[in-house]
C-alpha cells in the first residue's frame, strides 16, 4: 500500500472547540486562550498590500466599535510576516486615515491556516482564502464563512450573525431568514404531540405548530 | 515583544500594566480595567512581563517585582 505522504487535517466544524494556537501577531505573540471570555472573529485574508483585502480591513476597522459594544474582538491572519503587516497597516492609515486597531497573525509557518482549513489549493496553494470564524466566549466555533479570493466580505452580515448568536444564547430562540435585531424570533419547535397542541394556544404568532414567532 | 522594547524597557502598554500593579496584586481582568487595555492584550503582555522578571504570578494573581517597579518609578 502506498504510503500516505500528505498530512490530512480535518476541517474545523461548528459546535466544536476552536483549534488552539500560539502565533506571532502585529500586537505580539497571542494564544487563542488569551481571548477566553470574549467573542472572537478570527478572519483570514489572502495577502497584505492587495486591493480587496485593503477594502476589507478598512471595513473591519469601521465596524470594530460596534463589535466592541457586543464584546467581540477581531483577529486577522495571513501568511505574510509581522513586518509586512506593520508596513501595510501603517500604509492604510497614511493613505486612507483609517487606523487598524486589531492584531493580525503572521502565519508564515501556515500552522494556524492549516488547523483552520484556510488554504484551499483550488483557489491558491500559497494564500489563505477569505475565512471568518466566529468563536464564542467558551472558545467554541459558532459560525464559519468562506469567501473566494475575488469577493470581499459583507460586514453587515457579520454583525447580523453576532447579533443573532447572542440573541439565541440569551433567549433560547432561533432567528428566521433575514432577521434583524427587533424583528420577531422563532420559538423552538415542540418535541411532542402534546406540546404541539399546547403551542398553538400560547399566544405566539404561528403559521402552524412547527413555525411560531414571538417578540422579545 | 509587545510589552517590552528591544532595549528592555516596557512599551506604553507594558508601562500601563506595571502601573496598574503598583498598588498591589491584580488579576488580568482587574489590570485590563485599570490599564484600559483589552483583556487579550493584558494576558499576552503579562506572559512577557513575567518572562522578563518584571511581574510574578501566583494562583492567577500578578504582582510587580522590584525590577518592574524600578522601571515605572
Amino acid at each position: 500500500m502506498e504510503e500516505l505522504k500528505e498530512q490530512v487535517t480535518s476541517m474545523p466544524r461548528i459546535g466544536e472547540p476552536a483549534p488552539a494556537f500560539e502565533a506571532p501577531t502585529s500586537h505580539g505573540v497571542l494564544k487563542l486562550e488569551d481571548f477566553k471570555g470574549s467573542w472572537l472573529i478570527l478572519f483570514s485574508h489572502p495577502a497584505d498590500f492587495t486591493p480587496v483585502c485593503t477594502t476589507e480591513f478598512i471595513a473591519f476597522a469601521q465596524i470594530y466599535p460596534e463589535l466592541q459594544k457586543r464584546g467581540v474582538e477581531l483577529l486577522g491572519l495571513s501568511v505574510d510576516s509581522v513586518s509586512s503587516h506593520i508596513a501595510w497597516v501603517r500604509n492604510v492609515e497614511e493613505k486612507t486615515g483609517t487606523e487598524i486597531p486589531f492584531p493580525i497573525i503572521a502565519d508564515l509557518s501556515k500552522e494556524v491556516s492549516m488547523a483552520y482549513g484556510m488554504i484551499h489549493p483550488g483557489q491558491s496553494k500559497t494564500e489563505t482564502v477569505r475565512c471568518v470564524f466566529i468563536i464564542d466566549p467558551n472558545q467554541i466555533i459558532r459560525t464559519i464563512l468562506y469567501y473566494p479570493l475575488t469577493t470581499g466580505r459583507n460586514m453587515d452580515e457579520i454583525l447580523r450573525i453576532i447579533d443573532a448568536l447572542q440573541t439565541t444564547d440569551k433567549n433560547a430562540v432561533a432567528t428566521p431568514a433575514n432577521w434583524r435585531p427587533g424583528d420577531m424570533v422563532v420559538v423552538p419547535p415542540p418535541n411532542t404531540q402534546e406540546m404541539a397542541e399546547e403551542r398553538l394556544k400560547q399566544g405566539y404568532e404561528c403559521v402552524d405548530w412547527y413555525l411560531c414567532k414571538k417578540k422579545l | 515583544m509587545a510589552c517590552i522594547s528591544p532595549d528592555g524597557k516596557p512599551t506604553e502598554s507594558g508601562t500601563k500594566m506595571l502601573r496598574a500593579l503598583k498598588s498591589g496584586l491584580g488579576s488580568p481582568e482587574e489590570i485590563a480595567k485599570d490599564a484600559g487595555l483589552p483583556l487579550f492584550r493584558v494576558r499576552s503582555g503579562l506572559r512577557e512581563l513575567t518572562g522578563a522578571g518584571l511581574t510574578t504570578e501566583a494562583s492567577g494573581k500578578y504582582e510587580i517585582t522590584e525590577k518592574g517597579a524600578e522601571l515605572v518609578k
